[in-house]
């Protein structure tokens, strides 16, 4: 594979398109197709034939706003049509050239024009089953390009130049991990991409892998000649069939178009990749689990140092990667490090993904410059909370982040900002909640789930958040004095500063940030027996002599 | 200067920690010139009294009975002791917790009983669900593991208390000692 | 042989002390006679940095580390008994007691128990937090030994004996979280697993959750300490 055969390729989907007068896209990513966006697409692909008019008809990956599924989109227009169902297939073909369908169209042009899509560029564009979609909007152009005209140090330079950062929640330096790994000794490297997302109201990454497959395994690849490994794991998790089968699939493509293998490019460099299925364990997203969980092994974490760029799988020097840090890789390596590094905040940089759900006009997923102001992203591109209830609070970071109030709306989102607000960046889940939601419900349901998920290995995390859960539990049903209020904000600092790993050392934050701005609902539950969101049910006490 | 006042209560135990506060032998002569023994199973009197300044609970809270006692108890004395580990941790009485109160007055009165089996009704108090610390319930000024703490440890731990002096538990006595 | 390089001066508690490198806090620690409170580590078994008792304090660094697993380097500065650990180790004790049922006073390890005297050295004579009170069994289907999980503390010393030292690996850890359990084989009875008897793990568990059936009744001290032997012998061979 040269260039020139990319160009080729992408010049021989570009005419194929050309015969067509219409594009009509259709989402099909999970939340569109579970409410009947296949049928839709067949049905806009009958009607299309017999109507006689030129139109493509494309299955896209997720398009972003959700809650408008499932998603049309038309094209030249631009034209977005909401909540769209096969019935509505002849009205959307019979229009096409004239006036848009009035009940269906929805306005979208501000949620889109205020973001900006790096990440997911390709998200509604190309089929993700098609890797000659992706070659013709300059897919693997970077990994040619890199392996024809560049040194491995020259590519991790470029990544270090661009300050991309770590996406799946640590935000650590992207350019001094593959640093790290290119030094170190070795024989044998490898390259991991963790797909395990788990947090609660997260799916960035799901989207990325089941709408734009190649750009992962594309940074990868880039990744893998950047740092001297030869093999690759992908680890997703088995909760995602779909991701799981598009990926399989792009593999196989690549393979075929002689992009992953044996001297690939006709270069000395070798690389592949295998996929390796998550068991359903949140902390297998931890790095040492997870290279424990591919090993075969119990997937518990491990005490670092070692890190796994030293000591990884087997024992081999590992980069280990999330879904959307590759994803950046092939853009920053198409347009330069320097370019990625003039968008984001100061020391934050680049785009990042949310995966915006809860109480929330348009919940889906955006992308926004580093640094954006929070209000810009609820307001303008969320489109703020529906009529009649009032903004409370954001979540953001999963179980390992916080709340953050809906008086701090102004805040820039950057790593450095939300962990100094007492939440985390994490992978991009952004859960919005408004006066329906009781704070201290919502910290009790985090603690469950670190409780559930927690591996059993080390103490604190292991019976700290079990005892927290039922300390919450009380404060919940009213039955909580002052002391258990204590006793949690204590047990609090030792799960924080003692667990093994990140999901205990976080496991407390989504109680602390609760308590750091809503500290006054607590008391309210348990010196007067009340819920302001009149969530919690209240058990009868028995009052005793 | 007047005595300080001294009460032993007896929740759900089985009366060794009080045995072993006997076990102080003749040190208790000594002990009697400084305290009195206001309420306690070895005297008589049936009431609490409306204010005790230091009280020696034995026992775990197992019942309603157990709890209507100790947050009386709680109320009307200056310096509550957790005395042994039924008292500070549940001890043997809490190994009926993870089956529950049924179960083991089934075991009681049903299944090992010949004649007439029943569960008593009336005059016994009823099971709480778990049985519990007494810190659970109330707050405790001291705690004093052990079963049974030794009359040293009774001897020690009370002169400190009379004389304000300090006391360092730990070096004294621990769980199931 | 060590050259002058391996050689390493560091702070211990404000006590100067030199090292190999590649030993870890724990064992220079120990070798001068400072004294770090550990449950999971056992000489001569592989370290996990489960029970996170003997966490320390490194100056220049916010974070605890692990001492049985942490190498030393030149001119480290370890804190081992601040008020911070201690309050932490109390509130890790704390957690193990309410955690399952460990009632000491009926014990077969009364005194001769590594979390019983460990709460005592760590001042800690009562337990804050709610005791959870599970449901769990005794398996006593060996014919020799007997495991009741009620005094189970997950520190898995048993697991790795077996693995590590014995090579039979009959012991693992079933479940997560709050549920974890130590299982023989596929969560098989003790007695009908591939148990080789050999006892191992009756002497390295810290507390009366695995035991020998003779032994009931009487005092039933553990002794771990061929461990470091036998392996000295192994490799010497």
């Amino acid at each position: 594979m040269t260039i020139e055969e990319l160009e080729q390729i992408a010049e021989s989907v570009r005419r194929e398109n050309a015969k067509f007068d219409y594009e009509v896209s259709v989402c099909m990513d999970l939340a569109c197709a579970s409410q009947g966006s296949d049928k839709l697409r067949d049905a806009l692909v009958q009607i299309a034939e017999a109507s006689g008019k030129k139109v493509l008809v494309r299955r896209t990956g997720c398009m972003g706003p959700c809650s408008h599924g499932p998603l049309v989109r038309v094209d030249p227009y631009k034209t977005f049509y909401g909540h769209v169902q096969s019935g509505h297939a002849a009205a959307i073909v019979d229009r096409l050239g004239g006036e848009p369908v009035p009940d269906l169209q929805c306005d979208l042009n501000e949620h889109f024009d205020s973001q900006m899509r790096v990440v997911l560029e390709n998200a509604g564009y190309i089929d993700p089953e098609k890797i000659d979609d992706y070659i013709a909007r300059d897919g693997y152009k970077a990994l040619v390009t890199v392996l024809m005209e560049m040194t491995p140090n020259g590519v991790v330079h470029r990544v270090t130049e661009s300050g991309l950062r770590g996406r799946g929640g640590g935000g650590y330096p992207t350019g001094l991990k593959w640093a790290t790994v290119a030094k170190a000794v070795g024989d044998v490297k490898y390259v991991v991409c963790n797909g395990d997302e788990g947090d609660p109201g997260a799916f960035m990454d799901r989207s990325v892998m089941e709408g734009d497959p190649h750009r992962v395994i594309e940074g990868m690849a880039i990744a893998a000649y950047a740092v001297g490994a030869s093999k690759g794991f992908f680890y997703v998790r088995a909760e995602y069939p779909i991701a799981v089968s598009r990926l399989t699939m792009a593999l196989r493509e690549a393979r075929r178009r002689g992009l992953l293998g044996i001297n690939i490019c006709n270069t000395p460099f070798s690389f592949d990749i295998e996929i390796r299925l998550g068991a359903g364990a949140f902390v297998c997203g931890e790095e040492t689990a997870l290279i424990a969980s591919i090993e075969g092994r119990r997937g518990t974490p491990k005490p670092r140092p070692p890190y796994p760029a030293v000591s990884g799988l087997w024992g081999k020097p590992t980069l280990i990667n999330n879904v959307e840090t590759y994803a950046n890789i092939a853009p920053i390596m198409r347009n330069g490090g320097k370019w990625f590094f003039s968008i984001g905040s100061e020391r934050s940089k680049g785009t990042k993904v949310f995966a915006l759900s809860g109480k929330i006009a348009n919940t889906g997923l955006v992308e926004v410059p580093m640094g954006i102001k929070l209000r810009e992203i609820i307001e303008t591109i969320g489109g703020g909370v529906p009529a009649g209830h009032k903004l409370k609070a954001i979540q953001t970071g999963g179980p390992s982040g916080g709340c953050i109030p809906a008086d701090m709306l102004g805040l820039g989102v950057s790593y450095d900002a939300l962990m100094a607000a007492g939440s985390i960046m994490g992978s991009g889940g952004m859960i919005v909640m408004d006066d329906t939601s009781c704070m201290v419900n919502v910290a009790r349901f985090f603690i469950d789930f670190c409780r559930t998920e927690s591996c059993g290995k080390c103490i604190p995390c292991r019976a700290g958040t079990a005892q927290m859960h039922t300390l919450l539990t009380r404060i919940c049903n009213g039955s909580a004095t002052m002391a258990d209020l204590h006793l949690l904000e204590d047990l609090c600092s030792t799960v924080k500063e003692t667990s093994l790993c990140g999901l205990g050392q976080t496991a407390p934050n989504p109680v602390l940030s609760t308590l750091k701005y809503f500290r006054e609902e607590y008391i309210q539950h348990i010196e007067q027996k009340r819920c302001p969101a009149g969530v919690c049910k209240f058990e009868a006490v028995e009052v005793t002599a | 200067m007047s005595k300080l006042t001294l009460a032993t209560v007896w929740l759900d135990g089985c009366s060794g920690c009080h045995m072993s506060f006997l076990d102080m032998d003749e040190r208790l002569l000594a002990l009697a010139e400084v305290v009195e023994v206001v309420y306690s199973p070895i005297v008589d009197r049936k009431d609490y009294p409306n204010h005790v300044d230091i009280a020696l609970v034995e026992g775990a809270v197992a019942s309603v009975d157990d709890e209507k006692k100790i947050r009386k108890i709680r109320a009307h004395t200056t310096t509550l002791v957790a005395m042994g580990d039924c008292a500070v941790a549940g001890n043997v009485p809490s190994m009926r917790n993870p089956i529950g109160p049924q179960a083991i007055l089934n075991r009681a009165y049903i299944e090992n009983t010949s004649a007439q089996p029943q569960i008593p009704c009336i005059v016994v108090p009823r099971l709480l669900p778990v049985v519990r610390p007494i810190h659970e319930f109330v707050k405790v000024d001291l705690f004093l593991p052990g079963c049974p703490p030794s009359a040293d440890t009774f001897h020690t731990a009370l002169t400190a208390l009379v004389t304000g002096a300090p006391l360092d538990v730990p070096a004294l006595t621990r769980f199931g000692a | 042989m060590s050259d002058a390089g391996d050689v390493k001066t560091l702070i211990i508690d404000d006590k100067e002390v030199s090292a190999l490198r590649g030993q870890t806090i724990l064992e220079v620690a120990r070798e001068n006679g400072i004294d770090i409170p550990t449950l999971c580590h056992v000489d001569g078994l592989g370290d996990v940095g489960a029970c996170r008792m003997c966490l320390v304090e490194i100056k220049g660094s916010n974070k605890l580390q692990p001492a049985c697993v942490t190498t030393i380097f030149e001119s480290m500065e370890v804190s081992t008994n601040t008020e911070r650990l201690q309050k932490h180790r109390r509130t890790i004790l704390e957690l193990l007691f309410a955690e399952r049922n460990h009632i000491c006073s009926v014990c077969v390890a009364n005194g001769h128990c590594e979390l019983q005297s460990l709460a005592q050295a760590q001042g800690v004579t009562h337990v804050r937090l709610p005791y959870r009170n599970p449901d769990l069994h005794v398996d006593a289907s060996h014919e020799r030994f007997t495991i009741d999980h009620n005094r189970c503390i997950l520190c898995t010393r048993c697991v790795r004996v077996c693995a590590e030292i014995e090579g039979a690996h009959v012991w693992d850890v079933m479940g997560r979280g709050i549920d974890s359990m130590i299982i023989s084989d596929l969560n098989d009875p003790w007695g009908e697993s591939s148990c080789t008897r050999c006892g191992k793990c009756v002497q390295v568990c810290p507390t009366g959750a695995i035991f020998d059936k003779s032994k009931i009744g009487d005092p039933h001290p553990k002794y771990p300490d061929f461990l470091p032997y036998l392996n000295l012998m192994r490799e010497a061979k």
